[in-house]
């Protein structure tokens, strides 16, 4: 399914296998039980896990290490429990990729980001329908928001007071 | 009052303009209606049954007369000339045309307004007190934490797809005003045993068809940690609330269906795993927003104006009129003034763009430029002179405001219901209109004293009947309005849910039904005992009986 991120669609470089056996991939996706994590692949493999966004941290956070992207599920794009993960990922200190898949609308693309989110995987049709400019662009709608964000480039209001009342106090400052 | 700087006013705008682009993109097909729907509707745009609605958010009720003005201009070119201040201190247009809804959203921005968050299943607008930084028994003033809250919360990237809508509402006073127990978070400002100032924090209030009392989830939350704990909260329930069923998916349901402990076990535990650095404001950010809520500039005045008393001694319906709507200031020789929009015969809640204006120039004469929405529906002027209130009173009368009911029988909460609402089951706004008509007389309810009447005209209690002394809720039974009576509601720190006290009537048998009850409760009543403390003294049976006579009556 088309895979987008930041800088517009991209080619997804992971392939979605049933288990992390032996494959000839380099990067695979699999779908995670919290029962039986996957072992790491062999060689120098990546590995991906796939999960519901009923899935608790405290399932994966033994294993974090292990994984080179988590992707989160969203069976609509008004079920909103995955923001809520991907947060607990980021705050639990997941530095991989972590990817959306399902049918979130170009509306929700800063929030995906701002809460840790890389990429967002779309159902087919809906990518025809809300083509890359409208992605791009709703991802720069708000220029500044009242929360920090895990976005690199990400504006918060709290920081940009906070820097104005620094260049205040310090006479002689740069404007 | 709070005034935007640079970065909330680019912060509105960029939503308007975001708002316009998804507009163009529902008309272009880039979005289904589907998609369109929960974007309008956390914008504050409903269908309703003959319209639109727009839905303006009021943070904690606290308007300037600048943005009232502005209202009554929108009120005016784009509605019917009129506006419709609501149970949760917002102001809801019901005839604009989406068309022009983002031109609306213009003139708002353009004075420090939004419809941010008023719907949809987000972090609604933030409610507190009306008698804010006026009222004697306040610990400290809720607004700067509201405004802080109404920050941290708009566009809010984690909370704006929540399991359904959630409401705070904040007091910073001992009696609660802002009726905390009934919202999904309520936060108290208190005071610790070591004089430090906190907050208690409430979850799980709510009323709609499963009405609830909140429960204490912290008991005192330092001050600083607020924003974070918060966010541990919002994510417990975002990730844990019911999704299969949208009426049981308020936080209230997991909170019930889990056990309070068990609810604080987990918020603690997310509570633990949060940088609270990242989320809370800095001091200097708290600092910077209170500064906003000084007092303002007051004189310094003798306790009692003998002016004020002279002007009651020899005009008793001015006399009446300060005993109903004036609120005792913690200013010497202020009060705060209540402006009743419960005009007998009109709809509650509803103000014409000239009354509007007139308020904004009273306000900006007689009250530093401020006014308050309270969630009784009416207008409050918080800071004036107790020497200005007879040439105040004079100037309200001319502008058919002076009604002098707040908090009397007449003074009755009603949501829009059957007028206006896609969901209603029956009228309500017709219903306050013929009891109003009923108790008109002002000696009488006078005599009759404090008593809330609040109508829903559905099972969604958007006019909080739970809670009102006596509750109306308006069904369909087989085709036709039926109203069940509810007795012995409160919304205070004494909270409770009214109780049903007979079976459902029509709606024309609904002012003598009530005629009963008031009746029972004069006999019944002890020297100067209030209607709702008569009904927790006496129980429910005396008015029962009255009830099932007035019923029998009505059907032989
Ligand atoms: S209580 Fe029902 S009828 Fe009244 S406004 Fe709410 S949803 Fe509409």
């Amino acid at each position: 399914m088309p895979l987008l991120d930041r800088d517009g669609f991209k080619p997804d470089s992971f392939t979605r296998v049933p288990e992390a056996g032996e494959t000839g991939e380099t990067a695979i996706l699999v779908p995670f039980a919290p029962d039986a994590p996957p072992a790491p692949p062999a060689g120098n493999r990546a590995l991906g896990i796939e999960i519901a966004n009923t899935v608790r941290i405290d399932a994966l956070r033994p294993h974090l290490d292990r994984f080179a992207l988590i992707a989160i599920g969203f069976p609509a794009f008004s079920d909103g429990r995955g923001f809520s993960l991907a947060k607990q990922l980021r705050n639990a200190g997941f530095r991989g990729t972590l990817r959306a898949v399902g049918p979130l609308i170009a509306d929700q693309f800063a929030y995906a980001l701002a809460c840790g989110f890389d990429e967002v995987e779309l159902p087919e049709a809906l990518a025809t329908r809300q083509p890359a400019e409208i992605w791009l662009a709703a991802a720069r709608a708000i220029r500044a928001t009242y929360q920090r964000s895990h976005q690199a480039g990400g504006v918060s209001i709290l920081d940009r007071r906070r820097a104005a009342r620094a260049a205040a106090a310090e006479p002689g400052a740069a404007p | 009052m709070y005034r935007y700087d640079e970065f909330d006013d680019a912060f509105v705008r960029d939503r308007v303009a975001q708002f316009r682009d998804q507009v163009t993109r529902r008309l272009s097909g880039g979005l289904t209606e589907d998609e369109f729907k929960p974007l309008r509707l956390k914008n504050g745009v409903y269908l309703q049954l003959h319209a639109y609605m727009l839905r303006i958010a009021i943070p904690y009720g606290t308007l300037s007369a600048r943005q009232m003005r502005q209202l009554a201009r929108i009120a005016e070119t784009y509605d019917r000339g009129y506006g419709h201040f609501t149970t949760r201190q917002n102001l809801q247009f019901n005839w604009p045309k989406l068309r022009d809804i983002p031109d609306i959203l213009e003139l708002l921005a353009d004075v420090g307004m939004h419809c941010i968050q008023t719907s949809g299943n987000c972090i609604r607008n933030v409610t507190a007190d009306h008698f804010a930084g006026v009222a004697a028994d306040e610990i400290e003033d809720p607004r700067p934490v509201a405004e802080l809250i109404r920050q941290w919360s708009s566009l809010h990237p984690e909370f704006d797809y929540l399991p359904r809508k959630f409401k705070i509402a904040v007091t910073g006073a001992t009696h609660d005003r802002a009726a905390i127990l009934a919202h999904d978070v309520g936060i108290a400002i208190v005071r610790n045993a070591a004089g430090e100032i906190g907050y208690r924090i409430i979850v799980g209030g709510g009323l709609g068809r499963t009405p609830m009392i909140g429960k204490v989830v912290r008991e005192f939350l330092p001050k600083p940690e607020l924003l974070a704990y918060l966010e541990a909260m919002m994510r417990v329930y975002n990730l844990e609330g019911r999704r299969d069923n949208k009426y049981k998916a308020r936080v209230k349901i997991l909170v019930h269906e889990i056990g309070i402990e068990e609810f604080r076990a987990r918020v603690e535990a997310e509570y633990a795993t949060i940088d609270g650095s990242a989320t809370n404001a800095d001091p200097a950010e708290a600092a910077r927003i209170a500064a906003y809520f000084a007092p303002p500039a007051y004189e310094t005045l003798p306790a009692e104006s003998p002016a004020f008393a002279a002007a009651k001694a020899a005009n008793p319906a001015f006399a009446a009129w300060v005993e109903n709507n004036v609120f005792p200031h913690r200013q010497p020789g202020y009060a705060a003034l209540t402006i009743s929009l419960k005009a007998i015969g009109q709809p509650p809640g509803d103000a014409s763009a000239a009354q509007m204006r007139a308020v904004a120039d009273l306000a900006e004469r007689y009250s530093f430029g401020e006014i308050r929405v309270t969630h009784h529906q009416n207008l409050v002027l918080p800071h004036v002179r107790q020497a200005d209130l007879f040439a105040l009173w004079q100037a309200l009368g001319a502008a058919d405001l002076a009604e002098a009911n707040v908090g009397l029988i007449t003074d009755i909460i009603a949501c829009p219901g059957l007028d206006y609402c896609a969901l209603a089951t029956a009228r309500s706004i017709p219903i306050a209109q013929a009891l109003a008509k009923r108790f008109a007389d002002p000696a009488r309810q006078r005599e009759i004293g404090p008593l809330e009447i609040k109508i829903s005209g559905c099972i969604n209690a958007c006019g909080h009947h739970h809670v009102g002394h006596i509750g109306i809720l308006g069904l369909e039974k087989r085709g036709a309005e039926s109203y069940q009576i509810t007795l012995g509601g409160d919304a205070t720190e004494n909270a409770a849910l009214g109780e049903i006290i007979g079976p459902g009537i029509a709606a024309e048998a609904v002012p003598d039904a009530i005629e009963r009850l008031v009746e029972t409760y004069l006999a019944l009543r002890e020297k100067d005992e209030p209607f709702i403390a008569a009904i927790r003294r006496l129980g429910l049976a005396p008015f029962k009986a009255a009830f099932s006579g007035e019923v029998r009556h009505a059907a032989a």
